[in-house]
């Protein structure tokens, strides 16, 4: 095993915020992720618009104008209230702020200027073009609203966490379809590995539940038609039939070794390694032997300087489609032979659904607190695994083991893929 | 009229816009009731769907108070009246 850290190399986890279905809050969404408890729900928005499908996963309802501040309902786009949400409890756990004075000012304990952003979305804001476009067409060109472009805008997100907090580092938004929260966490390390900040804010929103999307995805045949809430989404198993649809936000704070030791914060874990690759195959539909998520989860490992037999638990992408899910598993198999045996797999979507973009921030997240709690939590709504499926995937209720070395899995539409590894501290 | 057209802003500004009753005056700047120039394009957007007068984008850059976007409005309703 080789080891090619060099200090600047060295980038850890300071700070956790979350919003998913699960709740909101990384405890409120880690408990209810450990619990394996289903947040799928029917969904009244979707019945009123008669979509082909009706189930959907949303976050506990909140106030914007309350939780953010006046005007925030008006002037943002849902997908923005989340990744705000998410941001500011992961500058708190991280300490750059003094909640008491202002809960998104980051204080004299960084230096703004070195502070980044990078996020990353799938859609932008969804329910902006969803409400604004029926206005345009039934009111005409003159009453557009003038709020429409920055409020939909994909890179708002990172933009106002900038603007909230005072953080004037490279800010950036990626989009790689569902992969997009693991590329923002990929490329925010590659940030402070080549000195162009100290600390990132990393991570994935998306807020794409519109009667629009959903109906898109059903269409294609990628949503399940399972009329159950508490196994629609049931990654692995032989009855899955597509995924549903969530939303949310994962954000970390990430930060040099050296510059958390410098300021007297705590890693949580390690961002140890990244890997990032095209299927070069279809827009929509993997490889069958899962060619390009190989390629990013071998690529993530050597860029950790770890082997294979390292790794004890995988957060797997674990749609609940049928084609993903087979593929994956075929490509984990591939990449850890016979190691793959000893290594506690698990969807969380099962419990949170598919978040798209922001799935890859937030299962990032999950991976640290699953290195914190030493839990693998398990994953909801598989009663009977896909004999397809040969790996040893947690089902039932949380796992309690030694979790040292987790890889996290996504993969986009457009068939880009992203492993990170995530190592404790 | 006047105090019609006036009434018509307060109530778009509370219920539309979410600023306080109390921090609503002929006097006040949008800028101090935190309204930057896009809030301002969308105020006379709905004023122009409820009262059905339009404020131009040269008038547009006049407006300061409540006060003077009321008065292009009530200008233009006595001109068409």
């Amino acid at each position: 095993m080789t080891d090619a850290r060099t200090h600047t190399n060295d980038v850890v986890v300071t700070g956790i915020g979350l919003v998913t279905p699960a709740g909101i809050g990384a405890n409120a969404s880690w408990e209810g992720v450990v619990a394996g408890k289903a947040a799928a729900a029917h969904d009244q928005a979707l019945a009123e618009e008669d979509t082909p499908v009706t189930i959907a996963c949303r976050v506990p309802a909140f106030d914007p104008d309350a939780e953010l501040g006046r005007g925030s309902a008006r002037r943002l786009d849902r997908f923005t209230h989340l990744a705000l949400l998410a941001a500011r409890e992961a500058l708190a756990d991280a300490g750059l702020v003094d909640a008491e004075t202002d809960p998104f000012a980051l204080t004299g304990a960084v230096d703004r200027d070195r502070v980044g952003i990078l996020l990353g979305s799938g859609i932008g804001g969804a329910e902006t073009w969803a409400e604004e476009y029926p206005r345009y067409l039934d009111k005409g060109p003159q009453r557009v609203s003038p709020m429409f472009v920055p409020k939909m805008l994909s890179n708002t997100a990172a933009g106002t966490i900038a603007i909230r907090s005072g953080a004037r580092g490279p800010n950036m938004t990626v989009n790689t379809a569902c992969a997009a929260g693991a590329s923002a966490i990929h490329l925010g390390r590659d940030l402070i590995r080549a000195g162009s900040a100290d600390v990132v804010i990393v991570g994935g929103v998306e807020a794409g539940i519109t009667g629009l999307a959903v109906s898109a995805f059903a269409q294609m045949g990628a949503l399940s038609k399972n009329s159950d809430p508490t196994t629609a989404s049931r990654p692995f198993d032989v009855g899955r039939d597509g995924f549903v649809m969530g939303e949310g936000a994962g954000i970390l704070v990430i930060e040099s070794a050296e510059h958390a030791a410098r300021r007297g914060a705590t890693p949580i874990a390690r961002i140890a390694g990244a890997g990032a690759s095209a299927d070069a195959h279809h827009a929509t539909a993997p490889p069958e032997d899962g060619g390009g998520a190989i390629l990013a989860m071998r690529r993530a490992l050597a860029d950790a300087g770890l082997e294979p037999e390292a790794i004890d638990h995988i957060n797997a992408h674990g749609t609940s489609t049928p084609l993903n899910d087979a593929a994956e598993s075929r490509a984990i198999r591939a990449v850890f032979g016979e190691h793959a045996d000893a290594i506690a797999v698990t969807s969380t979507k099962g419990v949170t659904g598919h978040l798209l973009g922001a799935a890859g921030g937030v299962e990032a997240a999950f991976a640290v607190l699953s290195i914190r709690d030493q839990v693998v939590p398990p994953t909801a709504g598989l009663l009977e695994r896909d004999p397809e499926i040969d790996l040893d995937v947690v089902a039932g209720s949380a796992r309690t083991s030694a979790v040292n070395a987790v890889l996290s899995n996504s993969f986009g539409f457009g068939g880009q893929n992203a492993s990170l590894v995530i190592t404790s501290a | 009229m006047a105090a019609n057209i006036y009434e018509t802003f307060k109530a778009i500004l509370t219920e539309t816009f979410g600023v306080p009753e109390a921090e609503i005056a002929p006097e006040a700047t949008f800028e101090a009731l935190a309204l930057d120039s896009l809030d301002v394009v969308e105020l006379t957007l709905v004023v122009d769907e409820e009262v059905g007068v339009k404020i131009e984008d040269e008038e547009l850059e006049t407006i300061v108070t409540i006060a003077d976007a009321v008065a292009i409005v009530e200008t233009k309703l006595k001109v068409s009246a």
